[in-house]
């Protein structure tokens, strides 16, 4: 029998005995597009100014090349969706999206299931970065806060990789203690120029808790780039993120660049993350429950997770979004409020209902 | 004929050396069994021949080619490895862990395909892995986990085979199976197989050659007859038992003594 087992492999039909589901999943997947494209056109709909669903379609529709539709709407209406509420709820996608992916990854590179997008650094750099463009001067802080925002994430984790690296490989045990260590190095530094701020701390504790009033089309257009090309990346390492579930050791038995493969995951995702709060500020939770309860209802194989993962965070962060502006306006509540409060009782229903070992 | 060389390979972790001008040869339809006490460095080997470890010092040839050369997917198509405590992550399927040995042949982009899933299906056929394809890794016993292992090895389709203690956690049954096993891939399909064993009884049945580590170093090498005798053992293990040739085909076979008879066992060692 083992004869012929590496000669002339035939294809016996119960060869799909052993299917990888891709029919269910492929459905989720599908299923998940729909879902958000409701999400989108729903909450586009809701908010101080009701928009009736008919008059939103034909102002999307009267948007799109060679179709003519006669304007009855007011030109306000027009601006609330396509200048206020559109660039808003797609900052939300892209950063829920973003965020998502990026707890995914981590979780999967640390193979931990705690791990969040925050884990090695980005959190408290990018807030330390805010915080000094918030004790700037006025005049510069429109542009500062983000710039400096996302250099912050992107130095803190550099530093706390090359504090990590020993020789030519990366213990990713070491690299999660130096995280920790270098954050809360700049989380003290934070505190204390928060404390020192004065009149200006109201401004970044709302920054610190993430919010997306104050959206416009640029941001969309700034972190788009690093946020799509990113998860990309990521979604292209799937299966060698699969076979690091392994050890490490096996892993590199089975063909996979081991320090490669984690050098181009913790790029990526650190990019992507660092996209994500530079505009809008640290929103927490999304990162841990999105990719564990997608993982609970369609297990772990990261090609369908990544997508997955993806897709439910960008509806999840938009919904809590639509709360966010909703709930108690005019009064805008911080989205990673409502990220916590819809979450975590969210994501405890999934745990009691399914409770097999997912990680 | 592909074959695989080692020459003066010393190699260990970080500033200590483990291993010390190892000198081995292995061809194929030829079981090679690295034996040698706890320590002695018979899983740094593995790691070396590997290249999870790089060597401090000399190199490592697959068909006269240095390994140190080679993509690691390149290797990976030609050399599988057992561990000897395989992590395999929970919530996968059995099926699931064993496509992953068809990670070498696979690119980024490219998914399993028909092919790929019936090399998966044979390799989970003879490793009698079939009946809990669909299980998850969570479920299975140690003995399962050690199939499912040989079975993923078999898909990279490997010409070269390396088992760290394939039998360590086997029951009696399982560890004859396994070998069996092991030793019938090796022959109809002319794998070249290197296996650490700590069982000396199943390293002479099952080995064509024998190599003895001491302290990271050759001891002796040659036929299992060669390598193991009382001698030999009392000096590499400081252990003394009593070998005798096995009954039905002259291997030597290791017997242990406990105490209270140990003083025997100089009088009728051969």
């Amino acid at each position: 029998m083992a004869l012929e087992l590496l000669k002339d492999v035939t294809i016996p039909k119960a060869a799909t005995a052993y299917p990888l589901h891709w029919r269910s999943r492929v459905y989720a997947i599908v299923g998940l597009v729909v879902l958000l494209g409701v999400v989108m056109v729903v909450t586009s709909a809701i908010g101080s100014t009701h928009i009736p669903l008919a008059t939103l379609g034909q102002v999307l529709l009267s948007k799109l090349p060679f179709i003519e539709v006669e304007p009855t709407w007011a030109s306000s209406v027009e601006t609330i969706i396509l200048d206020i509420r559109l660039p808003r709820l797609l900052l939300a996608g892209l950063v829920g999206a973003a965020l998502a992916v990026a707890g995914a990854t981590y979780q999967g590179l640390f193979r931990n299931p705690l791990a969040d997008p925050y884990l090695i650094g980005v959190a408290q750099g990018a807030a330390l970065g805010a915080v000094i463009g918030f004790v700037l001067p006025v005049s510069w802080q429109a542009a500062s806060i983000p710039l400096l925002a996302f250099a912050g994430a992107l130095i803190a984790v550099a530093v706390v990789y090359s504090i990590a690296k020993v020789g030519k490989t990366l213990p990713m045990t070491t690299l999660i203690l130096a995280g920790v260590a270098l954050g809360a190095f700049l989380a003290a530094i934070t505190s204390y120029l928060m404390i020192a701020s004065g009149d200006k701390l109201h401004g970044i504790i709302s920054w610190l808790l993430g919010t997306f009033s104050l959206t416009s089309w640029w941001q969309v257009t700034m972190v788009m780039p690093y946020i799509f090309v990113g998860i990309i990346i990521i979604w292209l390492h799937a299966r060698p993120l699969n076979v690091m579930q392994l050890d490490e050791e096996q892993a590199q038995q089975l063909g996979i660049n081991v320090e490669r493969v984690k050098l181009i995951l913790l790029g990526a995702a650190t990019l992507i993350t660092a996209a994500a709060v530079c505009f809008c500020g640290i929103i927490g939770f999304v990162g841990i429950i999105i990719p564990h309860a997608v993982r609970l209802v369609w297990g772990p194989d990261h090609r369908f997770l990544l997508p997955l993962t993806t897709l439910a965070g960008a509806s999840f962060l938009i919904l809590a979004d639509t709360a966010a502006r909703t709930v108690l306006a005019p009064t805008e509540i911080p989205v990673g409020v409502i990220t916590a409060f819809l979450g975590a009782p969210f994501f405890l229903y999934i745990l009691r209902q399914k409770k097999r070992a997912v990680f | 004929m592909l074959n695989l060389r080692l020459d003066k390979v010393s190699l260990g972790y970080g500033k200590r050396r483990v291993l010390h001008n190892i000198v081995l040869e292995a061809k194929p339809r030829e079981m090679l069994g690295i034996i040698g006490p706890n320590g002695s460095g018979k899983s740094t080997l593995i790691r070396g021949i590997t290249r999870v470890i790089s060597p401090s010092s000399g190199q490592v040839f697959l068909d006269g080619q240095d390994i140190a050369s080679m993509s690691h997917s390149d290797l990976a198509r030609l050399m599988a490895v057992v561990p000897q405590n395989p992590v395999l992550p929970d919530p996968f399927t059995a099926f699931e862990v064993v496509l992953m040995g068809r990670t070498p042949h696979l690119g980024l982009l490219r998914h399993e395909g028909e092919r790929d899933l019936a090399i998966v299906r044979r390799a989970m056929e003879v490793t009698k892995t079939v009946a809990f394809a669909e299980r998850r890794i969570g479920e299975l016993s140690g003995g399962e986990r050690q199939r499912l292992s040989i079975a993923r090895a078999l898909a990279q389709e490997p010409k070269i085979m390396l088992l760290d203690e394939p039998t360590a956690h086997l029951d009696i049954n399982y560890q004859i199976e396994t070998l069996d096993l092991v030793r019938q891939l090796c022959l109809e399909q002319g794998l070249i197989v290197v296996a650490t064993l700590h069982d000396l009884n199943l390293a002479a049945q099952y080995c064509d050659r024998l190599i003895m580590l001491s302290n990271g170093k050759i001891y002796c090498h040659g036929v299992p007859k060669a390598v193991i005798n009382a001698q030999t053992i009392k000096e590499v293990y400081g252990a003394e038992v009593h070998v005798y040739p096995h009954p039905l085909n002259d291997l030597p076979a290791t017997l242990i003594a406990s105490e209270k008879d140990r003083h025997k066992l100089s009088q009728k060692s051969v």
